[in-house]
């Protein structure tokens, strides 16, 4: 039985959320195909063999060159065929909720979007547990189809290795591409931002509301960049325009799994919780100790953080 | 130029969600509708594009007689066509969604369809991808920059990923999900609301079909809730709060 995960790289790793991933697709049993586009020197097959790939599959860019959503999704549903693969995923990222949506149109199959748990269940049935509401809610739900295709959500699955990992065997597949599966291609260049991604940072510290306006975000910033992190805000931060939309953390935002989350002035409304509920810990600061976010927090201080965080960055400096 | 745009009436949740005993709804009784803020945006969009290229906006939605409310609210923002596929009460999949926006698109014709990225409730993350295909239409999603280009022909859409920046030149007709910070959407004016009222919705009734996957039953996460340990108060708690950073292995 194979299983085959497609991975997505991060710089010359595999991306985290693609960990996840492949640590859920150990858990159905049977082999597991990691899927890459990308050159085939390029694959980091020790650090795939060690989450417990056996086979990774290579789709080099003169198959398919850059980005290309559809194109992707027939080259898995190329090598599922060819494989007999029960079942293919993702991770929950942009690219693999889009790519597997892909797959289930070109196939006709049902896909199930944000899974936080799998089970096979016997012949075409896999029982499973998925996001709605970004996670606020969870759907337990049946999937009866030839192939299950999922994706498996960015922040709740913890990417473990496997216990007695082997080296994984790299195999280059040519698909066989279809008219107008190149036709949407992403031209790619650096975004203005660049630095540390706010999915990815290690530590992010939030402002929302009472951080008061677009000029209170320097100690902020400050405090971010002395942990090694990054800015993340607050819906109400965005739509007031204080910040660009892009530092949003939350259900329409991005979701954010640092090992630490600074809350600063943040009450903690559920979309935003939505968005930060897959921090390892969680720290708030905040004026009122009946805020909601003191709820999911594990420490806060209660307090101003126009008082706290500069006082804290100076700590920090004088270390 | 023609755009369709398709929103979906959810519960509007605030501080807490809840489910119906049993397990099957979000409980609703304390809560207005509403569509997304990525569905919002994509009213917007439509405006603005027909603002500057001239045309029509219609607005979808797949759901309810009650929808009608969300209908309006889009039309009272310019929209000037309604459509409401109006269902008996079951939850349409992604699938029958797309096969039921596809039939409308396919009979009326239009050169654009924006969607939100993913519905609020179900997140599915693919209704406007099966209904491109269902199209023959080229689709991107997640886009946070849209330019139209002014013979209407194409068009150029943006995103960001992992801090590198997606640019798809896609041609005309196609298929585009949004997300929220792609504008900041307008507030109704009192003429747009007047118009909104008295304005027909059309209808059509689309056949539901069975989907490969079956929801059993909605809960609320086990919570890990619980209170924080609160360190201290104002900056004399930045001591202890150095502490546990440093016992966090962020220092």
């Amino acid at each position: 039985m194979t299983v085959l995960c497609l991975v997505e790289l991060d710089g010359a790793a595999p991306a985290d959320a693609s960990l996840r991933a492949v640590t859920l697709a150990r858990s159905l049993g049977g082999d597991v195909g990691a899927v890459l586009f990308a050159e085939a020197d390029a694959v980091p097959g020790a650090a795939l063999a060690e989450y417990g790939v056996t086979d990774a599959y290579v789709v080099e860019p003169a198959g398919v060159d850059g980005y290309a959503p559809q194109a992707w999704a027939r080259a898995l549903a190329g090598l599922a065929d060819e494989r007999g693969a029960t079942a293919v995923l993702a991770a929950g990222t942009d690219r693999g909720n889009e790519v597997l949506a892909h797959l289930g149109a070109i196939t006709g199959l049902p896909m199930a979007a944000n899974c936080t748990l799998v089970t096979p269940d016997g012949g075409r049935t896999h029982r499973l547990v998925r996001h709605r509401w970004a996670g606020l809610l969870l759907e337990e739900a049946v999937l009866e189809a030839p192939v299950a295709l999922f994706t498996v959500a960015t922040d709740s699955v913890a990417p473990v290795p496997a216990q007695a990992p082997a080296p994984a065997r790299v195999h280059v597949y040519k698909p066989e591409l279809a008219e107008g599966d190149l036709r949407v291609r992403a031209a790619e260049s650096p975004a203005g931002a660049g630095g540390v991604s706010l999915a990815t940072a290690r530590v992010v510290v939030g402002g929302g509301r009472g951080v008061g306006g677009p000029d209170g975000f320097a100690p902020l910033e400050e405090l971010a960049e002395l942990l090694g992190g990054v800015v993340g805000v607050s819906r109400v931060v965005t739509s007031e325009g204080w910040r660009p939309h892009r530092q949003q953390v939350g259900q329409t935002g991005t979701k954010i799994t640092p090992e630490l989350y600074l809350a600063c002035g943040i009450s903690g409304a559920i979309q935003h919780i939505a968005g930060c509920a897959g921090a390892r810990h969680m720290i708030a600061i905040n004026t009122d100790p009946g805020a909601p976010i003191l709820a999911h927090a594990d420490y806060a201080v209660i307090g101003d953080l126009h008082q706290v965080v500069p006082a804290l960055v100076e700590a920090l400096r004088a270390r | 130029m023609e755009i369709l745009v398709c929103v979906k009436r959810v519960p509007t949740v605030g501080g807490r969600i809840a489910v119906t005993p049993d397990g099957q709804e979000v409980d609703t009784r304390m809560s207005g509708f509403s569509v997304s803020p990525h569905e919002e945006c994509a009213v917007e969009e439509a405006v603005q594009v027909t603002e500057r290229l001239g045309g029509t906006v219609s607005v979808l939605t797949l759901g309810p007689e009650a929808a009608v409310e969300q209908l309006r609210d889009a039309l009272a923002l310019g929209a000037g066509r309604a459509v409401l596929l109006e269902t008996d009460g079951r939850e349409f999949g992604p699938i029958a969604t797309a096969a039921a926006i596809a039939n409308e698109v396919t009979s009326h014709g239009y050169d654009l369809v924006l969607l939100g990225n993913e519905a609020a409730d179900t997140g599915d993350y693919q209704v406007g991808i099966r209904l491109a295909h269902e199209l023959g239409w080229p689709v991107a999603t997640g886009i946070k920059s849209l330019s139209v280009s002014s013979s209407g022909d194409g068009l150029v859409a943006r995103r960001e990923y992992r801090g590198v920046e997606e640019a798809y030149s896609l041609p005309l007709p196609a298929v585009i999900t949004v997300k929220e910070g792609i504008n900041l959407p307008r507030y109704p004016s009192l003429p747009g609301r007047l118009r909104a009222k008295r304005a027909q919705v059309e209808r059509s009734s689309p056949a539901w079909t069975a989907e490969g996957l079956r929801k059993e039953a909605l809960r609320v996460p086990s919570s890990s809730k619980h209170q924080a340990t609160v360190l201290g108060h104002g900056v004399d708690a930045v001591p202890e709060l150095v502490r546990v950073l440093a016992e966090l292995g962020v220092l």
